[in-house]
């Protein structure tokens, strides 16, 4: 296994997918069931290669990057600088070997899902082609060097997502939230991009390690250290929109008009983890400052999800303000510095959210089928109000869900307690370290919040008496290439496969390939570092692990007392809290905000814009032709309506030519002159002036109607008498024509050969 | 012969590109003559202009080795998107009119 093999093998995860895509998107119709067994087992297929390729980095090269260049796009010197040029690479780190296996693992299992999920679908093929050009875009954001494949990978998944959000396009509401998803994250990317041409700019390269090795040899963005925290901020403005951080959060929850599988690969653990992967990738040019915008954004996002997602009663939105809230808390780990944390929440999120919203397709698969059979086409399959007591006739969901819920709440035992229970110390160690205590208080009331909203969304999915009598005897398990994608995700929920300790995953396998990188930037500028981060985070971890187990049980304590023993009356409170309540369920108006400035300014923006174009660039130009017109119509009105006017023109232009033959008979005399020249001369004055009048006054009238029309008129006949001749090739066939045009050529080609 | 062919294929110079080019200028004038259908048509155009651009920059690249074909080669393509524009608006308003977009039964300038 060396590392050129490695390299080859990355290679193939990362286009056999893209295979699948150009296979399938061409040929659906002709493969048998469409298709969908070539993608699936060609993505399994990538899924053992990403596990070789994890497992050898893992024994072989722990400590290597791997890492290989091509010079695609060579500008030699220009302008007299360095020379420019733009090299494309692939680089694996323990990093991006992880996230290669999980992004194949998820692929993966919701390819498997959807050939249940999707069975009967309008545009089943399709479906599967763009699943498979996610896939190979989403591995171009993981093995890339180089920013300038990120961008265009980043760009391939919002492409990717946008096709897949829109799948049922027919629906008007779908179509609109693929739109919505792709101008949203135009804004954060048009940032980004910016923030990529400053670093280009400086460091005439866009390789990673190039532009580190810059930052840490002195030099910076512009001249200045200031402007390396605005390019930091900037590249981290594609990850607010990718990631859907406040305040560009706004397209994910609309995004679940998408098929439910999507929702679990793009919208929860692949592609809307890509902004947090970018983060750990950019993480060492990361200035304090840069970073302390990052956790706050982070934090804040946290909340404002997790609130959102307390009231919200359709069960793929309560999911998605949980993963809004969830990419929130990895944000706000990488920016208080828990890098091994964020990124460690990130993979372990992935599993478990990927499973949830498998389990939550499960169910919507399994109230579309009893609504259908009840022949009831108003009830909404995804409402948790029409749901409950689903626990006996789908188990296998079920139990696979309850496990995903005690994972994402952080219950001990579970993946989500080691990689949350990380983050939360993190916050706590910044908080020592800096001062910045607001942010652990939120990450703990997120926390209590996760816990509180997933178990209510778990006790009226599952738990309690099924709304509709009838309904319920309809309601059946979910067929196997459903349960088993649930149950692989449910398995990978517990601790054991990433630390051996259940209650630290410091000494696990996680944490030993993921470490921190130091950092580039100056000292002076840069957070705290790595190593005086961790002995913090060791030290305050056990308090930390306490109170967030405390938190956790208080938030499900609260959920059993009010949904399910229901001591607590949730309507009542929603009543008392009335404002507050109204502000969650419209989701802080955040979406009328975007439509009263954004939508409303730019109408507002057009409306002055066309006002100026129709009044002002329009007026000078018909203004300018009234002008003319009217000018026109003044000189004829004189000339055939009013004789004296006439009879001053004819005396003026008279005058003019006289004057004008005085000046050739006077130029054309010669300084020494016979009697024979000055004749000479007279006759050409005579002759000017006579001219001269003539054009003047039978201008307009004589010479213009017989010598000038004649002319043209003369034009006219010979081309009509031509026209006819050349009649008898003008077929009226366009095509004929331009075969005639490249006869002519190629006989002129040979002619001047 | 074929090594012959294996080495000319490996060391790509300026006739490397002359030949794509020919090759996507003749299929677009291929697709001019041929098709029918005015949006075809606009196609084969689309892929003349193209064949000319690589054209601009292949020569550029191996005479002066300056930008200068790749400026011609972006005013084409904006000139190209532009007539793109106005070419399909042309083509919406006589399958309104006409009811076909087939380009032989276009025959009248007048209707």
């Amino acid at each position: 296994m060396t590392p050129d093999t490695l390299i080859l093998l990355s290679l193939f995860v990362w286009f056999l997918p893209l295979g699948n895509f150009v296979l399938l998107i061409f040929f659906h119709r002709r493969i048998p069931r469409n298709g969908d067994w070539i993608a699936t087992s060609v993505v399994f297929g990538t899924l053992v290669l990403a596990s070789i390729i994890l497992v050898s980095k893992f024994m072989l090269y722990q400590a290597d990057i791997i890492q290989t260049n091509v010079r695609w796009i060579d500008f030699k010197v220009l302008h007299g600088g360095s020379p420019l040029g733009v090299e494309l690479g692939i680089l694996i780190d323990n990093v991006a070997a992880i996230m290669l296996t999980v992004v194949t693992l998820v692929s993966a299992l919701v390819h498997l899902f959807s050939i249940g999920y999707m069975r009967g679908d309008v545009r089943y093929g399709r479906y599967f082609a763009y699943l498979g050009l996610f896939t190979f875009s989403m591995q171009g954001i993981v093995l890339t060097n180089n920013f300038f494949l990120l961008y265009v990978a980043w760009e391939l998944v919002g492409l990717s997502s946008y096709l897949l959000i829109g799948h049922w396009f027919e629906k008007q509401s779908a179509s609109d939230a693929a739109k919505k998803a792709f101008v949203v994250n135009r804004f954060g990317d048009v940032g980004m991009f910016l923030g990529i041409l400053i670093l280009y700019a400086t460091f005439h390269s866009f390789r990673f390690d190039v532009v580190f090795n810059g930052i840490r040899s002195g030099i910076f963005p512009g001249g200045s250290e200031p402007w390396l925290t605005i390019a930091g901020v900037l590249i981290f403005c594609g990850a607010i929109g990718k990631s859907a951080q406040f305040p560009l959060h706004v397209w994910l929850p609309d995004a679940m008009e998408g098929p439910t599988p999507v929702s679990a690969l793009i919208h929860a653990a692949t592609m809307v983890a890509a902004g947090v992967y970018m983060v750990t990738r950019t993480f060492a040019m990361m200035t304090g400052d840069a970073l302390l915008v990052i956790a706050y954004t982070g934090a804040f996002t946290a909340f404002l999800a997790a609130t959102i997602a307390v009231v919200q009663t359709d069960i793929k939105k309560v999911l998605a303000y949980s993963t809004v809230s969830q990419l929130g808390y990895m944000i706000m780990g990488l920016g208080v510095g828990a890098y091994t944390a964020g990124f460690f929440h990130l993979t372990t999120h992935a599993m478990f959210k990927a499973g949830l919203f498998l389990g939550a397709g499960s169910v919507i698969h399994a109230m579309h089928y009893a609504l259908h059979h009840q022949g009831d086409h108003h009830t909404d399959p995804q409402d948790i109000r029409t749901m409950g007591g689903l626990k006996e006739k789908m188990p296998i969901t079920f139990w696979t869900f309850f496990i995903y819920t005690l994972a994402i709440s952080g219950v001990p035992f579970t993946s989500g307690f080691l990689s949350k229970d990380e983050i939360l110390a993190g916050t706590w160690a910044f908080a020592q370290l800096t001062g910045h205590t607001l942010i652990p208080i939120v990450a703990f009331s997120v926390a209590g919040l996760t816990a509180f909203y997933m178990f209510r969304l778990l006790i009226l999915t599952f738990l309690g008496n099924h709304a509709d009598d009838n309904r319920i005897q309809y309601i059946h398990e979910s067929p196997h290439v459903m349960t088993i994608p649930l149950i692989v995700f449910a398995t990978l929920s517990f601790f054991i496969f990433y630390s051996f300790n259940p209650f630290s995953a410091a000494g696990g396998w996680f944490a030993q390939l993921v470490k921190p990188p130091d950092f580039v930037v100056p000292s002076a500028m840069a957070a705290t570092s790595p190593a005086l981060f961790a002995e913090t985070v060791h030290n305050v971890h056990l308090p930390a692990m306490l109170l967030s187990i405390l938190v956790a049980g208080l938030g499900i304590l609260g959920a059993f007392t009010t949904y399910y023993w229901k001591k607590i009356d949730a309507n009542a409170l929603a009543q008392k809290l009335a404002p507050i309540y109204k502000v969650l369920l419209n989701k802080w108006y955040i979406d009328e905000i975007y439509e009263y400035v954004v939508v409303n300014g730019t109408k507002r923006v057009s409306t002055i814009l066309a006002w100026i174009d129709n009044t002002i660039v329009d007026g000078i130009v018909n203004g300018v032709a009234k002008l003319t017109v009217i000018l026109t119509h003044g000189v004829r009105h004189t000339w055939t309506t009013r004789s004296i006017p006439a009879l001053l023109y004819i005396v003026a232009s008279a005058l003019l030519s006289l004057y004008l033959g005085w000046e050739a008979m006077l130029t054309t005399l010669p300084e020494t002159s016979s009697p024979m020249t000055v004749i000479q001369s007279g006759i050409v004055g005579v002759v000017v002036s006579a001219l001269s009048f003539f054009l003047f006054y039978g201008g307009v009238g004589g010479f213009d109607a017989k010598i000038v029309d004649g002319l043209v008129n003369f034009v006219a006949t010979l081309s009509g008498v031509l026209g006819l001749l050349l009649r008898r090739i003008q077929t009226g066939k366009v095509q004929t024509y331009i075969l005639w045009a490249l006869i002519g050529v190629v006989v002129l080609f040979i002619w001047f050969r | 012969m074929i090594v012959d062919v294996l080495t000319w294929l490996q060391q790509p110079g300026l006739s490397h590109f002359l030949i794509v080019s020919a090759i996507v200028f003749a299929l677009g004038l291929y697709a001019i003559l041929t098709r029918k259908n005015a949006i075809m048509v606009l196609m084969g155009i689309e892929l003349i202009l193209n064949a000319a651009n690589i054209n601009f920059l292949a020569f550029s690249r191996y005479s002066t080795h300056s930008l200068d074909g790749h400026i011609v080669a972006l005013f084409v393509i904006i000139l190209a998107a532009a007539e793109v524009a106005i070419g399909l608006a042309i083509v919406l308003n006589i399958v309104q009119n006409f009811n076909t977009a087939n380009v032989d039964e276009i025959d009248r300038l007048k209707e």
